[in-house]
This record gives structure tokens, sequence and C-alpha cells, in this order.
């Protein structure tokens, strides 16, 4: 290929890119630990890991977003600089994120000239960017009409555009940051014609994603990051979805402390075929199916985006089922108001505590407040008291060790994991019959996840029925009387604490179905 | 960390408060140019503001008189502001509530005033209540742009105004001499606002603008509706993740908002020294642009009812004061205008790049605090940050 250089950028053939050594840190956090990874030309590099593993810092440090704190990027064995996107465009890498950057008012050809020379300046030269995009979609397979605007396209046409886009600037190494998750099946398939056509042509890929059976059908070879390190690089012949999934998650899992046995009460929380759609109204939640008792804690594995979010949320009645029934405490709660439901006894720690558990602005007290500001005795008729107020807010802070100057300290200036304990001590002190929590220490720091998840089992120990939602698999095994695993929307199988290996929940993580002795839902 | 960074901050912090003050000094210097390119001293101008908004009982009184209106349209603004809701529709919630306590006052002549004043100011809070409502709905259950919604309505208003006072609401001596200017007859003197100071314009307005500052304040922090409607301006997700209907309280905030304009148009008919409703066929004519300028006065005080106060009898006196040096430095009218359009423009101005300021001064803190979660907020400056250093 050698299209014309006035539309596009010298070609930089990128034979080899090594990253080496590359450490990242932000303030409390290593992101990336002295991560080795390379790619060659031609090949389809996969990076696994779990969320938070590293693998975007990895890919933003490649892609110039972000600079290594140490170690080295290496093309063909030459020591390359990147200090932004527009350097790594220069030489030859490309970036398809989740999120595309496409102007949705213009059409793909002006997307596509868009930030490039034409050939006739000041004018556009839109014909021929028009016939470009004619031949590339042909050698590609890459279906697209360049007279569409974009906000008409479907995703994954809108992610044809992109890679379009890529191609069009003669990239010669192209990130693909979970690139399927918007896809239907058919799409995938599609996309992964495309992909080796691309490698076909000597592009190099790297291919980010958490799908299993995808990584096994595309890659030459599979990294596998968690918690910011590398834990080893494999050819995909020898790659299992068992030692994959015990790469990604198989940490030795330390049992921090042994649970008390509890009487167990009655079921609390009952859900009955329950189905729901997601934001982007395709199906979440199919059939769910599950039972929580007093005293009882029923831990929801999987790996992130597979309906975790949508059942927190059609519990705490901020989605609404499409059929099915949620009894709690012998009640069908389905459609209830959130009032209703925090009046029936049900508390809810939402995942997105920034956006969705606190208010930022708001002051200590305020927050503790947020629920139960116009209930006695924080609040006589419209009127509210402050002395009581002050006089509560005090206990809280106090019982549940929340580490503030004051009650009137704005929010924002907290740590996580005290802001976090805020949340917990307003949910929790009403002794809750039913306990949501949704990623209760995602983010917190050692000492708060001890204090959270002791409080927790505290909340057992009174009877409460609780759901905890995590992508920590230590966690899950540590609190949990029941893992139930999700995939897709569906639960993939319920297991009993004690018969839970690692290796079975990272298969059922990836949606295989358990042998027939666990007991299936 | 050392003493000095923590004094050089805190001294940084005062000097953003007092950021609106400087953005006046600085539109006033501007203006001195303009004055001084039309060959008046700017100097004699200014001291003729000056003198012309505070110099004597009556100039202090005419301030007041001006910063009325101000200050309620003002604590109106705040109330839809603090719920994230751009009112931009208090001149024609103005407009219509002055309507409403018109006809009132037209429609029960005979009413004593114990009776009348209350009645007729009840009626504009709640036309004008109403008509902020209507925005409130469309943008809470139809998700129509507030800002968009709101200047319609104010042309709504106006048109409405022109064809009820220069039809059925007309001046009978009006109709009868064919002048068709577009007023009311006097109306029945038991409306009248009573006056505070013999020989003066100031009314008993004053205090109810006043008194309703202190319950916007108390509204706002020491009731539960207050702290909803802070909840939801806030942070809506997690408003209604703890059960608030973030819906219900945005289309509240507006009404509020618009009750407040409502009651500035009444209380601007029955203190005016005419004693009715007048206009020159414009929005403008009637209400002084009172509603636009009290969105400034609110933005000026901080967009809190106690710092509305201050902030509204400051564009009083410009407004009065305006007058004066117009006089005495014999420069046109066009210039006042001029000179009250540089102060909005840079107290706003101003303003945005305080609050960029404020923002910058958190996030530095927040990156001190060196917390995990504070990165998960604030990525995209974490980036950004790094990009500078290397």
């Amino acid at each position: 290929m050698s299209p014309n250089p006035a539309d596009t950028l010298p070609r930089k053939s990128i034979e080899h890119l090594e990253m080496r050594g590359i450490v990242k840190r932000f303030p409390g956090v290593l992101a990336n630990n002295h991560v080795n990874f390379d790619v060659r030309s031609g090949e389809v590099h996969t990076l696994l890991g779990e969320n938070g593993a590293g693998k975007s810092t990895l890919m933003k440090i490649l892609y110039g977003l972000y600079q290594q704190d140490q170690g080295d990027i290496l093309i063909n064995g030459e020591r390359v600089s990147i200090q932004s996107p527009s350097d790594a465009i220069k030489l030859g890498i490309g970036m398809i994120h989740q999120h595309f950057m496409l102007v949705p008012t213009l059409t793909v050809a002006e997307n596509v000239a868009l930030g490039l020379r034409s050939s006739r300046e000041p004018l556009m030269d839109l014909e021929r960017v028009s016939a470009r995009i004619h031949e590339l979609s042909e050698i590609y397979g890459l279906r697209v009409n360049p007279d569409a605007y974009v906000w008409q396209l479907a995703v994954g046409e809108q992610q044809r555009v992109e890679i379009i886009k890529t191609l069009y600037r003669d990239v010669s190494l192209l990130i693909l940051d979970e690139p399927t998750a918007v896809l239907t099946p058919q799409e995938v398939d599609q996309l992964f014609g495309t992909l080796r056509q691309m490698t076909a042509d000597g592009h190099s890929l790297i291919f980010i994603s958490h799908k299993l059976h995808e990584v096994l059908a595309i890659s030459d070879r599979i990294t596998v990051l968690r918690d910011g390190s590398l834990v080893g690089s494999i050819p995909t012949g020898e790659a299992t979805r068992e030692n994959l999934a015990q790469m990604m998650v198989g940490r030795e899992v330390v049992y921090s402390r042994p649970i008390q046995a509890v009487e167990v009460g009655e079921p609390r929380l009952v859900l009955r075929d329950v189905s729901a759609i997601s934001d982007r109204e395709t199906k979440a939640l199919s059939n769910i199916n599950l039972e929580i008792r007093g005293g009882q804690i029923l831990g929801i594995a999987g790996v992130s985006g597979n309906g975790q979010r949508e059942l927190a949320q059609v519990i705490s009645g901020l989605r609404p089922l499409t059929s099915g029934s949620i009894l709690l405490d012998d009640q069908n709660i389905a459609g209830w108001g959130v009032k209703s439901l925090r009046d029936a006894g049900l508390a809810f720690i939402p995942e997105e505590r920034m956006r969705d558990g606190a208010i930022k602005d708001f002051t200590v007290a305020e927050n503790l407040i947020l629920q139960e500001h116009d209930v006695e005795p924080y609040s006589h008729g419209i009127f509210l008291d402050f002395r009581a107020i002050a006089e509560r807010c005090q206990e809280l802070i106090a019982s549940f060790n929340i580490k503030t100057p004051s009650q009137e300290t704005t929010l924002k200036s907290l740590s996580g994991g005290n802001i976090q304990k805020l949340i917990m001590a307003r949910e929790l002190a009403r002794n809750p019959n039913v306990l949501v929590a949704s990623q209760p220490t995602r983010g917190v720091d050692i000492g708060a996840t001890e204090y959270i998840h002791q409080r927790i089992l505290e909340q057992r120990q009174l009877g409460t029925a609780t759901l905890l939602i995590s992508e920590d698999l230590d966690e899950i095994l540590a609190l949990s009387d029941e893992i139930a695993v999700m995939y897709e929307g569906e639960i993939v199988g319920i297991v009993r604490r004690g018969d839970a290996t690692v290796e079975e929940l990272g298969l059922m993580m990836a949606g295989v179905r358990p042998q027939p002795q666990a007991e299936s839902a | 960390m050392s003493s000095q960074p923590v004094i050089k901050s805190r001294l940084e912090g005062v000097l953003l408060r007092l950021l609106p003050l400087f953005a006046v000094l600085l539109a006033f210097l501007v203006g001195a140019v303009m004055l001084f390119a039309l060959g008046a001293n700017p100097l004699t101008a200014y001291l003729a503001l000056l003198n012309g908004a505070f110099g004597s009982v009556n100039a202090l009184a005419e301030t007041t008189v001006k910063a009325i209106p101000l200050l309620l349209v003002g604590i109106g603004i705040t109330i839809s502001f603090r719920a994230k809701v751009i009112n931009i529709g208090g001149e024609g919630q103005m407009v219509v509530g002055a309507l409403a306590a018109t006809a009132v006052a037209l429609a029960f002549p005979d009413l004593p005033p114990i009776a009348m004043i209350p009645l007729t100011l009840l009626a504009g809070f709640v036309t004008g209540g109403l008509y902020g409502a209507l925005p409130g709905a469309l943008k809470a259950y139809f998700q129509v742009n507030e800002i968009l919604s709101t200047i319609m309505l104010n042309i709504v208003a106006v048109q409405a105004m022109n064809f009820l006072l220069r039809g059925i609401m007309i001046d009978p001596q009006q109709a009868e001499l064919g002048a068709r200017i577009p007023q009311t007859m006097r109306l029945p003197a038991s409306a009248d606002l009573p006056i505070l100071i013999r020989g003066t314009r100031l009314h008993a307005g004053v205090l109810i603008a006043l008194l309703a500052a202190v319950a916007v304040y108390i509204l706002l922090w020491r009731t539960t509706l207050g702290y909803r409607i802070r909840a939801v301006g806030l942070n809506p997700d997690a408003s209604r993740y703890a059960g608030i209907h973030v819906k219900r309280y945005v289309v509240l905030a507006l009404t509020l908002s618009g009750a407040f304009a409502g009651l500035a148009g009444a209380i601007l008919v029955f203190g005016s020294e005419s004693h009715r409703m007048v206009t020159d066929g414009s929005t403008t004519g009637f209400t002084g642009s009172a509603g636009f300028n009290g969105i400034v006065a609110a933005l000026f005080g901080g967009l809190h009812p106690i710092g509305t106060i201050p902030a509204s009898f400051l564009f009083g006196a410009l407004l009065v004061g305006a007058n004066k040096l117009q006089r005495v430095a014999q420069v046109p009218s066009a210039l006042i205008t001029a000179l009250n359009g540089l102060v909005v423009v840079f107290v706003v101005s101003i303003e945005n790049w305080r609050n960029r300021r404020v923002a910058a001064r958190i996030a530095a803190r927040i990156s001190v605090d060196s917390e995990p979660d504070a990165l998960l907020e604030s990525s995209d400056t974490a980036g950004a940050t790094t990009l500078g250093t290397k």
C-alpha cells in the first residue's frame, strides 16, 4: 500500500515495539510495577486483567496520555519518547478508545479528514477522502458510507469509522481498548475479520479485553496483568480458559478471619425470575433467582459489566424490572420507590460512592443525614434540628471511626476510606433488614477495608441479609456464606462457602456452567 | 508544609472573595476611558455618580427603591441556581406577577389596605410562581432546556402585557383621548405601599424584600425543603439514590424563583410614583431590566440571600447615580447603559475565572491528600499535571 503522501502521514513501520520496566505511580497507588510488554508486526497481542489491574494505564502511557515514572519504550530497538498522543500518532501508534472520538454532526468522510491537511488547501478534498475510504473498506471489509452522518450510525458502524480513521492515517500499531464491549456477536465476528486482515498486512495490534473466549479466538499471544504487575505472557496455543482465569484472579486466597457461625433466619430477600434492561436498552438481567436469609451474606462474583450494577439498582428501586418479583420480608417490593424501600428496612451502598452515595460539596453532617433529614429527631416539621443532628452525627463519627476535622468539614476533603465509612455509618445506623453493598471497599485503603468488612460481618450477626457485590474475589471469598456468579446477566451458578475454588469461580466468571455436583441456579 | 505557603494560600482565599469589587473597579476604569473620549472629566463624573447615589436622604431612598426589585429577583435566582436551574425568565415573571396584582387591585377597588396589600402581593407572588413552574415542569418532565424556555416565556409575557394594557386593562382616559399609551388607570389608593420617609419615594417594599431575603436564607439552610433543593443542585444522582424526588425539587426551585420575581413585579407597580402599571411596549419599559440585573446581583452576592442584599444596593446605586452622572457630565444616556453593561460583563467573567481558581485550589488540596479515591475522581487533572511536570 502506498497512499498519497499528501493525504496521510508518512508511514512509520513498527517491526517491534517494546515497553521495558514501566513503572507508573499515582498518589497512593502503584498502577504499573516494572511491567514489560512487547508486540511484533503482524501479531495480535492481548492484554488481559481485571479492572484496575493496570492495563489502561500501560496503554495510556504508550499512547502518550500519561508519562511513565520509570522504564523505556523502544521502537525497532530505538528508545523513543512519547509525550502526547500526537507524538504517538507520528510514530505510527493509534488507539481506539472505548468511548469513540467522533464528531456526531459531521459525515464519516469529514470525521476521517478532521485534523489532516487537505491536498488542496485551503479547500477540502472530501472526494479524494471518500475514494480512499472506499478503498480501505474494500480491503478490510469495513462497510461504511463516507457520506453518512456519524450520529446516524449504529455503535458498530461508528467503531468501523474509528478503525478507518487510524488506517487512513497509516497507523502501524493499533491499540483496541475493549473493542467488543459494545458489539453484538455478529459484529464481533466482522471485527475479527478486519483485525486478521490488518495483521496479514503487517499491522501490530494490542487487544484489551477480559472476555476469555474472544481473547482465545483472536490473539497470538496473551499477557496477564494483576494489581499493576506482570503475571505472565504466554502464546495462545498454550492458553486455556482455566489457566487464564487462574492467572487473572488466582492469587493466594487469604481467609482474613474465621467467620462465626450464625443462626440463619427466614428468607429476607428473595428474587424470582427477575429481568431488567440496561440503560442502552439491551438485556441486563435475565431470570435472576436468588434467596438470602437473615444472618447470611450472599456474594455476587463476576467480571464487571455482567449485570451486577443493574442487579443492585433493581433491588434498590432505582431501575424498573421488566418481569419477576422481589420479596423483602415477604412483601413484594417490585416497583417501590427508594423512600418506601428505605422505610421497609433496605440499606444500599452504591458502587460509585462519589456520584451516587454522597454529595461532595455538602458537609459531613449534611451527608450523614442524607436519607433521614426529614424524620425525627433530625427535623421537626420542615425545620432541621441542628442540635439533634450534631449530637447524632457526633455519635456516628465516633462509632464508625470516621476521621474528619469536624462535622462541618466538606466531604470532598475526606479520604476515600473515610467517605465510605461515612456512607456505611449512614446506611447501617438504622440496623437494616437487608443490605445491598456494591464494591464496598473499592479504592479504599487497607485499614478502612478491614473496618468495613468487620462492620458487614457484625451486621450479619444482627440478622441482616446482605447482598455483597464485588469485583474483588478475595473480598467475596472472605465474607460470603454463598457465592453466586454472574455472567451476561444470568446467574451461572451458586456455590457454598468452602466448596468454591478460585479455579471454578474463574471458569464460571467466564461463563462456563459448573459441573452437575455443584448446585445450579 | 511550611507556614509561608499557608499564609499565601489564605491571602489568596481572601483576595478571591474580594474579586467582585475588583471587577467593579475595572469596569469603572474602562468607563473612565470612555468618559475621557467623550470629553468629560471622569473624576467629576464619578463624583457625581457617588453623590447621586448616596449624597442625600433622597438619593439614598432612590437607591433603595431601585434595589428592591433587584433584591427580590436576586433571592429567587439564588434559589433556582442553588438547585442548578438557570432562570433567565425573571423579566417575564415580573411582568405576569405585576399584571395579576394589578388585575386584583382593579377588580376589587373597595378593599381596605389591610386586605388589599396582602392580596395584591400574594397575587403577584403566586402568578409569578406559576409562570416559573411552567418551564420548571418542562425541564423536569420533558427535558426542555430551561434557559431557552424562560427566555421564550419572557417574550410571551411582554406580548400579554401589551395586549392587556392596550386592551381591557387600559386607563379609560387614555382610551377616550385615543392616545392609547399602554398603562392602567391610577390604581386604588388602598393598594399603595406605605411611604416610609415622608418626602421620598422610599416605600414599605424594602421591608418586604429584606424579610424575604431572611426567609429565603432560612428556607435554604434551615429547612428540609432547602436542604433538598441544595442536595439536588449539588448532586442529583446521590439525591435520587437517597430517595429525594429530584424532578419535584427542580420544579419547586423554579416556582419559588418565579414567585419572588412576581412579587418584585407587584411591588414595582404599587411602589411606583404614578401608582399604575405602565410600559413603553417593551419588557424593560416596565421592569427596567430588573429581571436580568437581579441575576447579576445574585451572582455578585455569592448566590446567598444575605449577600444579595448589599449586591442589590450596589446595583441600585449604579442605576440612580448614573442619572446624576449624565446630567453633570453631559454625556449621552447610552454611556450610562454601557457602564452598567461593563460592570455586568466584568463581574460575570471574573466570577467565572474565580470559580475556576477555586476549583483548582480544591484540586490541589485533594492531590496533596494523596488518596486513590481523589485520584479516580480527578484522573483527568492528574493526567494533565503529570504531562505538565515532565
